[in-house]
């Protein structure tokens, strides 16, 4: 728990980069299979190094367990799993980014563990181009949004509708890949 | 300056759901025939604070509607009303129809006025209707919103109403001429402070009239005996100038009359002394702008303590920030105290075990043990002083009962009696308003199933009036309610008869009297011949039970036909906490309750049968109880499959045991429930979770649900029946 | 600092007017009812007493005449919260020494004009 704590950093100190202006919306983006995503950063609580995790009997496999975040019980989501992705052993850059999601049933703290922690952008809202309909078989609608920044493309979440909803969206990668072929 | 009144909404919801309880165990205990004064004051105040607090927040319905309720009260009150029962009747359904505004006030949603304006209806009329009475405290103007300045209006002299029209756009020059009660000043009102306010009206020119001042000799210093005349040239109406001597028109003489009109923007008229004084008079310097007014200090005597220099601070935003919308709880300022000494204790054993930390060597280590008792010690009597926080008189619950009693008996035609023991008896206020379901619908059974018509009571040779006794107490960490009526109690014959129809029991099955009144607690089960309005209305004995449960807590009944029955409730006095058994599962720590243990034992393989359908069943003397093995319900890689080399930890719930396999039994300590709901959701078979010391989390077994998950749910003389094969999750 | 004893059996009244009195730089003393109100008061240095007339225990009339006797009570102004129906109880409260009155319902604006004027 040490180590974690030492690694843990306030999102205050985290590096801002891109172009400064009050009426962007800031985003943590993360690095999963070498895809970077984007989360809202108004939505991140702090990020922690992987620590081991109570299980949760008969719980999705993509539901690590609970740990002890001062004193409250969070749950612990494997967002490489929720997306179909293919497992990795964590290693000492895993990271758990715990995030505050808006529920039907009130605010909810969860973390979740992705592969790295990359960088943080300032995003005005004409910067993101919205995710195409792909037709009912491909659910959309945890996302945001794509934006191209340095040529890279960068998928903004919605962690509301990915974390926050009762019944849990279908989500897979191929989603994904079709959602990011369709841009090209 | 503006405030967010909405920051006191819920300390108002609160006082007021509190003013009408007491409202209404007030009336409730009201003699019609001998009104006693405390209990109607009592009730008027209640009503009276009601009406003040919902119109300052805004709550005009409420508001508007307790005004007639004070209005009848204040009439009874003061004698003028004979109370009748009819005004009783109409009394309670108003506290329960002020009840529901407020609750939807509370909700923020709309509130539905058509039961209010009946009521409010219902009160005009009997105040109209019958023996006219003082109307002093009787103007309903709905919205009650309205305040009343006129009342200075009558004793100042009327001006010409050509004058008092034209007040808005023209500039008048008024004479004042105010002649004060000589008692003025102790009043605590102030000349000085009138001049100032009317200073700011207008150009202001005072002379003060010293004639009527006795000899020195004969001067009381604290009497009021000058008179003033002013000019005051301004633009204001004269109900301005009129709401300035608001505090003071009773009792002194002021007349106001206009003595030239001016158009706004032209200069300002010269003021004519037109009441003539008999007596000289001394002239003061007319105010100009300068709003406060200089007098000689001599002249008056309270000049000496005139305007004090005012602190005029910014808002100090007092940190309580936003009212927050969680209830609330109110606590006895005794408990925080006790509290704030304990902490003052911590403290102190703190800096002795720092300032022994730092310079320690082997020979203190008594020193260091002792420290270490004194803080297991403070935190101990800390936890539970803390605890005692959330504790509250189970009276809130009771009290609810007095109304719901008399209301059931007139329907039911019953007389019955209520007598409630124990009501300081002290639980949490989370089991409080958990238990508070279950005791109506006992309390409504015992009423409408075990107490006897009048009637039949004669004929059983029993007094008319039936007794329901509530009574709590506390038994170890535990409080005790019982609901005990002196009504026909169970019906054997009928339960049995009823248990046989449903298949509950075989046709032969013997049973003993304490079996067959557990029987009521089994699903779907009611003897009542017809449902009534009053109960069996579909939940059943064992939804009460398993709320119970859901508490942590037992319920069982002991009856005798024909004496009656006693339901008892045993419930732990907090959610809070929980004394635990740590187990071991395959790699994981979980906890039992362990109030649900019955014993642990290392289990003997030919008391072991194995049952078909799949369970295994283990004899534990003349019982056969189902063995649940948590590592498959859960899912766990266990230590081993070989039950011989396990642990067995028998559970209780209600009366169904089933026996747990486990790895290993670990120590016991108490244990800090915390939620897994409030971030994740209810899982099955898990009541919730607590930090264990290396901080590490470890979930916290749910019994109930776990002899569910088992597919165990019937019961038999001979112990569970096992139904239908394990169900478990994916 | 100036000081204000506030008196009301509600406890939403007494935190409002608290509250306001305190923003607007004021020291405010509160009380439940009359008893506690001039049990405060005997402590001394109130400068203004804000008292509800419908109150348990010691109701604001016998309050107001109670500190009218206290020699450091002569002059304080003592104003009663009441409500625009109770016309009768205003006259009492000036009787029993009451130096005016707040009508029920006021919002914080109106309290606080009021204060200011009093007390200068």
């Amino acid at each position: 728990m040490n180590a974690a704590e030492d690694r843990a950093y306030d999102n205050s100190e985290l590096d801002v980069s891109g172009r400064e202006n009050d009426q962007m919306d800031q985003y943590l983006t993360f690095i999963m299979a070498s895809e970077e995503y984007g989360v809202d950063i108004l939505s991140v609580q702090e990020i922690r190094g992987w620590e081991s995790v109570t299980p949760i009997p008969n719980a999705p496999s993509h539901v690590k367990g609970v740990i002890n975040l001062r004193g409250t019980i969070v749950p612990i989501i494997d967002l490489r799993q929720r997306f179909g992705l293919e497992n990795v052993e964590y290693g000492p850059l895993t990271v758990v980014i715990v995030l505050k999601v808006a529920t039907r049933k009130g605010a909810r703290v969860m973390g979740i563990v992705v592969d790295a922690v990359s960088d943080v952008y300032s995003l005005a809202g004409d910067d993101m181009k919205s995710a195409p309909d792909l037709g009912d078989h491909v659910n959309t609608q945890y996302i945001k949004g794509l934006v191209n920044v340095n040529s890279k493309m960068v998928i903004l979440l919605d962690i509301n509708e990915l974390l926050g909803a009762d019944t849990i969206p279908d989500v897979s990668i191929n989603a994904i890949k079709e959602l990011k072929e369709s841009q090209h | 300056m503006s405030i967010d009144l909405s920051q006191f909404h819920q300390v108002f919801f609160e006082e007021s759901f509190e003013g009408l309880q007491v409202m209404e165990s007030s009336l409730l205990e009201l003699d019609c025939e001998n009104v006693d004064s405390e209990t109607i004051n009592s009730i008027f105040r209640a009503a009276h604070s009601i009406k003040g607090s919902s119109s300052t927040f805004g709550f005009a319905e409420v508001a508007e509607f307790t005004h007639v309720l004070e209005t009848l009260l204040d009439q009874v009150r003061e004698g003028t009303r004979q109370l009748l029962p009819d005004h009783v009747d109409l009394l309670l359904q108003s506290v329960d129809c002020l009840r529901g505004m407020l609750t939807a006030l509370q909700a923020q949603e709309t509130v539905d006025t058509a039961q209010s304006s009946v009521l409010i209806q219902a009160f005009n009329d009997i105040l109209e209707g019958r023996q006219p009475v003082t109307q002093s405290a009787s103007t309903p103007d709905g919205t009650g919103s309205e305040q009343s300045v006129a009342d200075a209006s009558h004793s100042a002299e009327a001006s010409d109403a050509h004058l008092d029209a034209a007040a808005d756009t023209e500039t008048i020059t008024w004479h004042i001429r105010f002649v004060p009660d000589i008692n003025l000043l102790r009043t605590g009102n102030e000349p000085l402070r009138m001049f100032r306010e009317l200073a700011e009206l207008g150009e202001l020119e005072v002379q003060v009239d010293a004639g009527k001042v006795p000899d020195l000799a004969l001067l009381h210093p604290e009497e009021c005996h000058l008179i003033w005349d002013m000019h005051l040239t301004t633009i204001r109406p004269q109900s301005d100038i009129e709401e300035i001597f608001e505090w003071v028109v009773d009792d002194s003489d002021i007349s106001i009359s206009a003595t030239a009109g001016v158009f706004s923007g032209g200069p300002a008229a010269i003021p004519e002394t037109s009441v003539s004084d008999p007596v000289a008079t001394s002239p003061v310097e007319s105010a100009e702008a300068t709003p406060a007014t200089p007098l000689p200090a001599a002249s008056t005597a309270g000049a000496g303590k005139a305007a004090k220099p005012q602190a005029s601070k910014p808002a100090a935003s007092a940190g309580s920030g936003k009212g927050s919308e969680s209830t609330s709880i109110r606590v006895a300022i005794e408990k925080i105290d006790n509290l704030v000494n304990l902490v003052g204790e911590l403290v102190i054993t703190q800096s002795m075990l720092g300032q022994l930390g730092s310079e320690f060597d082997v020979s203190k280590l008594q020193k260091l043990q002792e420290g270490l008792a004194q803080l297991e010690h403070n935190t101990r009597e800390l936890q539970e002083s803390v605890m005692r926080i959330r504790m509250l008189p189970i009276s809130f619950t009771f009290s609810r009962f007095p109304r719901m009693v008399r209301d059931l008996s007139k329907q039911l035609g019953k007389k019955i009696e209520l007598k409630l023991l124990g009501e300081q008896t002290e639980l949490d206020k989370t089991v409080m308003e958990k238990i508070g379901d279950p005791l109506v619908h006992l309390v409504r059974n015992a009423l409408d199933h075990g107490l006897e018509t009048p009637k039949d009571r004669r004929a059983a040779g029993k007094p008319e009036t039936g007794t329901i006794t509530l009574n709590a107490f506390h038994q170890g960490g535990n409080i005790i309610i019982e609901i005990i009526d002196d009504g026909k109690g169970l019906n054997r014959e009928k339960i049995l008869a009823k248990a046989r129809n449903n298949g509950v029991i075989g046709e032969n099955e013997v049973l003993s009297d304490e079996q067959i009144q557990e029987l009521i607690f089994q699903p779907g089960f009611s003897t009542a011949e017809q449902v009534t309005d009053v109960s069996g209305r579909g939940v059943g004995m064992d939804v009460v039970r398993r709320n119970i449960q859901e508490l942590n807590g037992s319920i069982e009944v002991k009856s005798i036909e024909g004496e009656g029955s006693t339901f008892t409730i045993r419930l732990p006095l907090t959610l809070a906490i929980l004394d635990g058994q740590l187990i071991d599962v395959g790699r994981q720590t979980f906890i039992i309750p362990l109030v649900s243990i019955v014993e642990s034992l290392q289990p003997d393989m030919s008391l072991i049968n194995h049952v078909a359908g799949g369970c295994d069943v283990f004899r534990l003397r003349d019982e056969y109880i189902p063995i649940i093995k948590l590592w498959e319900i859960f899912g766990v890689e266990p230590r081993t499959n070989n039950l011989a080399e396990s642990l067995l930890v028998v559970v209780e719930v209600g009366n169904a045991k089933v026996a747990l396999v486990v790895d290993d039994l670990l120590g016991q300590q108490q244990v800090v429930i915390k939620s897994m709901e409030t971030n994740y959701k209810k899982v099955d078979g898990i009541s919730g979770a607590t930090i264990l010391g290396d901080g590490t989390v470890s979930l916290i077994l749910d019994i109930t649900d776990l002899i569910h998950m088992a597919g165990v749910h019937q019961q038999s003389k001979n112990g569970l029946k096992l139904v239908a094969s394990k169900t478990r999750a994916a | 600092m100036t000081k204000i004893l506030a008196v009301d059996d509600s406890a939403s009244m007494r935190q409002m007017v608290s509250f306001t009195l305190q923003g607007a730089g004021y020291e405010v003393v509160e009380a439940c009812d009359g008893q506690d109100a001039f049990n405060k008061a005997k402590l001394g240095g109130v400068d203004l007493v804000l008292s509800d007339v419908n109150m348990p225990v010691m109701d604001g009339i016998t309050l107001i005449k109670n500190l009218r006797t206290l020699p450091n009570y002569k002059f304080t102004p003592i104003l009663m919260l009441t409500t625009e129906s109770a016309a009768d109880k205003k006259s009492e409260g000036k009787a029993a020494g009451a130096t005016g009155w707040i009508v029920k319902p006021f919002n914080p604006d109106q309290l606080l004009n009021t204060i200011k004027k009093v007390l200068g």
